[in-house]
Parts: structure tokens; C-alpha cells; sequence
């Protein structure tokens, strides 16, 4: 199971960064999306990956740890404000140049 | 009521623009009022905090009442306290000049403004790692949308690269964090502290995951390969915005220092964490800005290279881990902000005088300004570090401080190269600006400056001569805060109390 977890991560990140280095605007939110994407699971991974365990403490039972769970949940809520932010600054830089250029030009 | 002055200065700003969003129905001067009221209320806050720090016991507000290390908690040491006053003034006279009429060029200025602060003030106070993060957030979103207020081109395209490079900060945090936490169990900075003093965990994972978070406030502070970000931002949005943006690269370098005091000093395995190359690459930043600065072609250029080769000159501090660089630094950080949130507001004041030409540093119409021809001369010897003002002072007990360094003699060329390279710049641009006329061009008739923005530039510039005469009271306050941030054992008690070394952890797989 952390070899599957370890590659996912991998793959995400470096998609991630790939689509971040290019030059429109989409591409770069895309990738940024996969890399928080990959962050997440990143941090989920943090607290050991555990099976068929709850993220309760009882006694004598198995449990997971509770904590990157609750910062997952905070940094998906952060995520997916600033992403969703940062497509309204790409729609309106695209109306106000008329390019999705991230530079807001063209190289001519 | 003394046990929670901690949280006071992150209470006020919050409860003020929820107000504001409330009563946005009611018209700008209620909103004003409350902002202005909540920036006054948050100015005797920080006083008061900052008296019970000065106590020299470490102020601990655990919120919830959930003890550390479990809980997250607020720590208010006198760094803090200090930072937090200084982020208090500096709001106070940004929103005192904003509302002379900059908060009516669009829409919800005051609520966001008021969140940005209670980031910022958030940042400095919070004792747990996973809550800088979160409020690191707090004031990134408020000011991505303080920097677009206002609108235009510049700006637009400013947002998308300043949002999209601190997104990818924000992702590289994370790991930092997830990093930490897989290998200490913990993200409460004193019970990070007292676990990198031990030997039972991954020490390539822990310096990894210690690396990362330091470049990750490099990127907020503006460090070398991470600061070209920060000119056309800062150009780019408006004056009041960028005059309290000052403060946020002022808080990568307090991170900075205080993950490296109270963290990794102490520790066997990472106190060379910083050493070698941090000391290098500020003195390159020092030098970039100084460059910059020579050739910017418009003032608020000259300001944000003025902003970033203060970034740099503070950043010469953290490596050194020494408590009388470290109080040296902390009173040359209190006089540039307010100098380099000075030169914002300045710059457009001035470009508002000069009709099409703006703030270009170039000949333009003649205009009459004596009160501001006098604030840019007074602005421009403070920020040279010419003396007598608190500049000089500053950049005099800095140098006096790293005289005895290994790297003393190339910190000595670097420094005095460059301010001889801003000298030249600032005469430049201020001859240019208020001597050189251009008689093609028409005087234009002078425009009303609203008394609230008159107010807040001479507060501000006062903030020169004013720290040169209060000197004494300011270093002092200063040592004593370097003092008890490179003792970090106290920060570690009080947060964790004596029987916080008790808390037993589980083996993990």
C-alpha cells in the first residue's frame, strides 16, 4: 500500500509541476489543483497509512491518527478557496488583456 | 483579564469586519469608523501586551484551554508583543491614509484590510506550526484581493503571478509540515524544539523538512532566488496596500528567526541548518536591490527595492544566532517599515502632483509642495541610513554587531556598497522628482490632499526622527527581546509547562 501511495503522490507532483511551468493560465491552475492534490495525500500519509482503523481512541482497539486527518480537511477547504480565487484573477486578466498568457502578453 | 491579552490583537480586527460586512448598507464613514476605532483599539492592545511581555514571563493563551502540545496556543513572547504594535502602528497609518478616499475605488476594502491584519497579527502571536500556516492563508487571501483592489492592467497581471507563486508556497509549506509531523508527532513549536534535542527520529527527514520551512519564509522574506516577485507586486498595488504589504516580508524573516532560535539552535542535529548559505544569498539580495533600485524608473519601484534591500540587510541576521545581532536587527526592522511604508505612500502622493508623467523618476511640471519636498528629504536620509535619524542608528549598531563575525569584513563591503548605491539612487530621484522641471510641460493646479492622508505620510515619516530620539527605550526594549528569544528553554517551559517533558509518545511504525 505505500508503494501505491508513494507512486499516486509522485505521479500527481510531477504532473503537477509540469503543468505549472506552462505559459497559459489553465494548464498552471491545473497543475496547481494536482499538486495540492498530491500534498493532500502527502500530509493524509503523514500520520501512517492504516487499515480498517477508526480515528477514535478506544480501549484496546486499533486506531489511526486523528491529526493529519483534521489538517487534510483544513488544507482541502484552504485549497480549494484559493484555487477557486485564483480562476476568477485568470478570467478577469483574460478580459482585461485578451490573452491567457501568464505573463499577459504574448512574446512577439 | 491579563491572561487573555494574547488573543486580543487577532479578536479585534475579525469582530471589526464582520461589522463591517454587516453594516455595509450604512455607507463608507460607518465602515471607516469601525475600521479606524478597531485600528486605534488594536494599537492599545498591542501596548498592553506588550507591557505583560516585557514582564519577561512567556504569555501563553491556549485556545480552547486545551493544554499544548495537544492544543494549539498562542505565545506571546517580547518579540511578538513588539511585532504585534509594530504591525498595529503600521495598520493604523495605512488605513488612516486609505481613508482619505483610496477605500471608495472598490468594493469591501475595509473588512479585507481589517482580515489582512488579523493574519499578519496572527502570524507573529501563534505557537503552533500548522496554525502559521493557516493564518499565513489568512493574510495571503486578504491580500490578494487588497492587491487587486483598485483594478487596472498592472494589477491583474500582477495578482495572477503573485497568487499563483504563493499557492505553490503554500503547497511546499505543507509538505514541510507533513514532514514534521510523519517524523517528530508534532507541529507545537516548543514540542518540536524538545524533540529535534533528542536522537530518536529521522534526522535527513527532520533537516529536510526544516530546509523546506525555511524556504518557504524565504519566499514570504524575499530572499535571492525567491524575491523577484516582490518589485512589480508591490509597485503595482496601491499605496496604502503596499504600505502594509511591508510588514509581510517582515514576517518570513520573524519565522525565520524564530523557528532558527527557539528550533533548531538548540538542537544537535540542525543548528547548522542555516549557516554558510543564508548569510550569502541576503547579501546578494542586499546588493539585487540595491542595483534595482538604482535603475527603477518610477518611485514606487525605488520603494519596493528599497523594501527588499531592507529584506535582505535583516536577513544577514538569522544564521548568526547571536543575541546582540538579532536586537540590532529587530530595531534597523521597526524604522524600515515604517520608512519603506512611508515612500509608498509618498510616491503617490507625488505622482499625484506631476498629471501625466505620475511618479516616472524624470523631469515633469514644477509643483509646490514644501511639506512634501521636506517628508521625501527626511523619508530619503532615514532610508539612505544618513545621519541622524534612525536609519543611520540602525544600520550603525547592525554593523557595529557583525563587525566581530567570520564573514564581518564581507558583510561590512556588501552593506556600505550598497547604501552608497541607494545614496546615489535616492539624491537621484529626489533631484529629478522635486528640482528638474520640464518647461514643456504645464504646472498643474494642486490637488486637495485629503488631511487623513497628509496625517498618515507625516506619522509615518515622523517615525525617522522619532526613533532616533527614542533610541534608547526602542534598543533596550530590543536586547531584551533578542535576549529571551536565543534562551529558548523558557519559550519551551512556558509553552509545555515542567511537566511537558512527561508527555510519553507512542512508537510509531
Amino acid at each position: 500500500m505505500e508503494a501505491i501511495v508513494a507512486t499516486a503522490i509522485g505521479i500527481l507532483t510531477a504532473c503537477g509541476i509540469f503543468l505549472m511551468l506552462r505559459a497559459r493560465t489553465f494548464p498552471v491552475v491545473l497543475g496547481l489543483t494536482l499538486l495540492s492534490y498530491a500534498v493532500n495525500l502527502f500530509l493524509f500519509a503523514s500520520g501512517r497509512l492504516m487499515l480498517d482503523a477508526p480515528p477514535l481512541i478506544r480501549a484496546g482497539a486499533r486506531y489511526t491518527d486523528p491529526l493529519p486527518q483534521a489538517l487534510v480537511l483544513t488544507a482541502i477547504v484552504i485549497g480549494f478557496g484559493m484555487t477557486a480565487y485564483l480562476l476568477m484573477v485568470a478570467l478577469r486578466a483574460m478580459a482585461e488583456t485578451g490573452d491567457d498568457h501568464v505573463d499577459g502578453r504574448e512574446k512577439s | 483579564m491579563n491572561a487573555h491579552a494574547a488573543i486580543f490583537p487577532i479578536l479585534i480586527p475579525l469582530i471589526a469586519a464582520l461589522l463591517q460586512l454587516a453594516s455595509r448598507h450604512l455607507g463608507l464613514s460607518v465602515q471607516r469608523g469601525i475600521g479606524l476605532s478597531a485600528a486605534l483599539l488594536g494599537i492599545l492592545s498591542a501596548v498592553w501586551l506588550l507591557q505583560l511581555a516585557d514582564g519577561g514571563s512567556i504569555l501563553v493563551y491556549a485556545l480552547g484551554d486545551w493544554a499544548a502540545p495537544v492544543g494549539i496556543v498562542l505565545v506571546a513572547d517580547r518579540l511578538a508583543a513588539g511585532m504585534a504594535l509594530l504591525t498595529a502602528l503600521l495598520a493604523g497609518a495605512s488605513l488612516l491614509y486609505a481613508s482619505g478616499g483610496f477605500d471608495k475605488r472598490g468594493r469591501h476594502f475595509h473588512p479585507l484590510f481589517q482580515l489582512q491584519i488579523m493574519g499578519i497579527q496572527g502570524a507573529f502571536l501563534t505557537g503552533d506550526l500548522f496554525n502559521l500556516f493557516v493564518f499565513f492563508e489568512v493574510m495571503l487571501l486578504a491580500s490578494y484581493t487588497l492587491l487587486a483592489h483598485g483594478g487596472g492592467l498592472a494589477r491583474s497581471r500582477a495578482s495572477l503571478s503573485y497568487v499563483v507563486l504563493n499557492l505553490a508556497g503554500s503547497a511546499l509549506f505543507l509538505i514541510a509540515l507533513g514532514l514534521l509531523y510523519g517524523t517528530l508527532g508534532t507541529l507545537n513549536l516548543a514540542d518540536v524544539a524538545l524533540r529535534l534535542q533528542t536522537a530518536e527520529h529521522d534526522i535527513a527527514l527532520a533537516r529536510l523538512a526544516g530546509a523546506l520551512l525555511i524556504a518557504v519564509f524565504a519566499l514570504k522574506a524575499a530572499l535571492l532566488p525567491l524575491s523577484f516577485w516582490l518589485p512589480h507586486t508591490y509597485a503595482a498595488a496601491g499605496a496604502p496596500v503596499a504600505a502594509l504589504f511591508v510588514i509581510m516580508t517582515k514576517v518570513g524573516i520573524v519565522a525565520i528567526l524564530r523557528v532558527q532560535a527557539i528550533a533548531f539552535a538548540p538542537s544537535p542535529t540542525m543548528a547548522d541548518l542555516l549557516t554558510g548559505w543564508l548569510t550569502p544569498l541576503a547579501l546578494m539580495t542586499v546588493l539585487f536591490a540595491a542595483l534595482g533600485a538604482l535603475v527603477a524608473t518610477r518611485l514606487r519601484y525605488f520603494a519596493a527595492w528599497l523594501v527588499l534591500a531592507s529584506a535582505g540587510t535583516l536577513l544577514i541576521a538569522p544564521a548568526h544566532a547571536q543575541a546582540d545581532i538579532t536586537a540590532a536587527a529587530l530595531y534597523y526592522l521597526v524604522q524600515s517599515t515604517f520608512i519603506g511604508a512611508a515612500f509608498f505612500l509618498l510616491a503617490e502622493l507625488i505622482a499625484e502632483r506631476r498629471g501625466e508623467v505620475a511618479d516616472a523618476i524624470q523631469s515633469g511640471p514644477s509643483f509646490q509642495s514644501p511639506w512634501l519636498a521636506m517628508g521625501f528629504f527626511i523619508a530619503a536620509i532615514t532610508a539612505a541610513g544618513l545621519p541622524p535619524f534612525s536609519g543611520f542608528l540602525g544600520k550603525l549598531m547592525l554593523l557595529a554587531s557583525l563587525r566581530e563575525t567570520a564573514a564581518g569584513a564581507a558583510i561590512w563591503i556588501v552593506l556600505l556598497t550598497a547604501g552608497f548605491l541607494i545614496i546615489v539612487a535616492l539624491s537621484r530621484t529626489g533631484s529629478r522628482l522635486f528640482w528638474q522641471h520640464n518647461p514643456q510641460t504645464q504646472a498643474l493646479a494642486t490637488p486637495a490632499t485629503p488631511w487623513q492622508s497628509v496625517l498618515a505620510v507625516l506619522l509615518l515619516i515622523a517615525a525617522g526622527p522619532l526613533l532616533a530620539i527614542f533610541a534608547r527605550p526602542v534598543t533596550d526594549y530590543a536586547a531584551r527581546a533578542a535576549t529571551q528569544l536565543h534562551a529558548p528553554g523558557a519559550y519551551v517551559n512556558g509553552v509545555l509547562g515542567t511537566s511537558g517533558h512527561l508527555i510519553v509518545r507512542e512508537a510509531r511504525p
